[in-house]
């Protein structure tokens, strides 16, 4: 039995990338940790920075909008929007391939731009032979998806494309059979609406939830959200802010905070928050405290059962 | 939960106790208005003394940053004092200590709010 998230984008909003500064200081600060150790071998430096620096000194969080894979172990794909981590992804499935055309189900959760933007990037829609099912509930996602490869933004227009391509529209709240997997959609608070997807198969559950705002003091709200996510192996949850800024000067742009995951997480019962949609002003270290900060929050209001927290980056792989 | 309030001259010591959530959080903050509104109203500060604030939750601080902005945009203050070790965490944890001004004790606030309503507290204290 395979079920593995793949995580090709986890930022929101806009791609960024690290910059010769960034990389500078991380050296820097590396060294400035290594100050009076010695190393005789390139693995003995390795094992020192994997074991005994911080994540944002030795990796990245990445700078992809969300694109993130469900492999179920079978010759289809699935994965969750086609932010700008869709190129990388679009890579993948070309290797894995190995010129057979592909079968990839696709989930969005909204037509913002940075969960579309990887599209035109995603080089499977180029393979003759390759099928291409894009889920959503919006009514809107056809037009989307034509809109952004219209001239003149895009020299290929999405007719162009060689895949055969079909948009396959869902309702909220009822559970469908895809391939391998049962997936549910679910409304989410976001300007234009955003939809939170449930995935379930043998026993295993992991829910994609992002671009998703949640109005505290509104228990209903709240408690559905806890059924969404009720006794779920897996919560990808958007975490964009920290509390404070998203219930002030950031309320209503329609994200969320890594303490709300927490809690909303805990009252579902889930087993592992993992933290989504990163602040694009955010650096390593910023990303790392959010972290930091909501795994010490879980401690602080555990009750009977531990929640996991983790955050996502580009190149992660999880098994629920 | 009923809010326990006492007046040093300019300021009002408000004093919150208990576990503020979603639960209570409505009836918390429209008792907390009343008194923002009062205090901006009279020109002078609240203090929210959290000696006996047992724990916030998200929707429990949620209410603290609508009273602040709301006694902002009227010209008035909150200020935090007194704060229990779990709660000063969970406002480090939550970044609300990058917003609201906390001081350790409600005399420290009040000298923060007006040279007046320390001496009032002081001359309290002594009777």
């Amino acid at each position: 039995m395979t079920f593995r998230v793949r995580f090709w984008g986890t930022r929101g909003s806009i791609p960024v990338a690290l910059t010769a500064f960034d990389i500078r200081d991380k050296l820097a600060r590396a060294l400035v940790e290594a100050s009076g150790r010695t190393f005789d071998s390139y693995e003995q430096a390795h094992a020192f920075a994997s074991t005994e620096l911080d994540f944002s000194i030795t990796h990245t969080f990445g700078g992809h909008t969300p694109c993130v894979e469900l492999d179920l172990g079978g010759p289809e794909y699935y994965v969750c929007d086609m932010g700008s981590g869709a190129r990388p992804f679009g890579v993948h499935v070309l290797a894995n391939q190995a010129r057979r055309p592909a079968v990839v189900n696709i989930f969005m959760s909204h037509v913002h731009w940075d969960h579309i933007m990887g599209f035109p990037f995603f080089g499977p829609s180029y393979v003759p032979g390759t099928t291409l099912r894009i889920h959503g509930c919006h009514d809107v996602l056809e037009q989307a998806f034509r809109l952004q490869q219209s001239a003149p933004c895009f020299p290929v227009d999405f007719d162009q494309l060689a895949a055969k391509i079909e948009f396959v529209k869902l309702e909220p709240g009822r559970p469908n059979v895809v391939g391998k997997v049962t997936v549910t959609p679910h409304l989410q608070l976001h300007s234009g609406d955003s939809y939170g997807y449930r995935f379930e198969k043998d026993g295993k559950s992991v829910v994609y939830s992002t671009d998703s705002e949640h109005k505290l003091e509104n228990r209903a709200e709240s408690e559905s959200f806890a059924a969404f996510f009720r006794d779920a192996d897996m919560v990808i949850f958007d975490a964009m802010y920290a509390l404070a800024e998203a219930i002030s000067v950031k309320a209503d742009w329609g994200h969320s905070s890594n303490i709300v995951g927490v809690e909303l997480c805990q009252m579902a019962r889930a087993k592992h928050l993992v933290l989504f949609h990163h602040e694009p002003a955010n650096d390593d270290a910023t990303l790392e405290g959010l972290l930091k900060e909501a795994r010490r929050f879980e401690e602080l209001t555990r009750g009977d059962q531990p929640l996991k927290v983790s955050a996502a980056y580009d190149g992660l792989e999880l098994e629920p | 939960m009923a809010l326990q309030a006492r007046r040093f001259a300019d300021a009002l010591v408000v004093a919150v106790a208990g576990r503020l959530d979603q639960d209570n959080c409505d009836a918390f903050r429209a008792d907390l208005m009343v008194h923002v509104e009062q205090s901006a109203h009279d020109g002078g500060a609240v203090v929210l003394d959290l000696t006996d604030l047992e724990y916030a939750s998200s929707a429990g601080l949620r209410c603290f940053m609508l009273a602040y902005r709301q006694a902002k945009a009227q010209g008035g203050r909150i200020l935090m004092a007194s704060l229990q070790p779990m709660v000063v965490e969970i406002f480090e944890i939550s970044h609300f200590n990058l917003v609201f001004q906390v001081f350790p004790t409600v005399r420290e606030a009040l000298a923060a709010a007006s040279s007046d309503a320390a001496a009032s507290y002081d001359k309290a204290a002594v009777a």
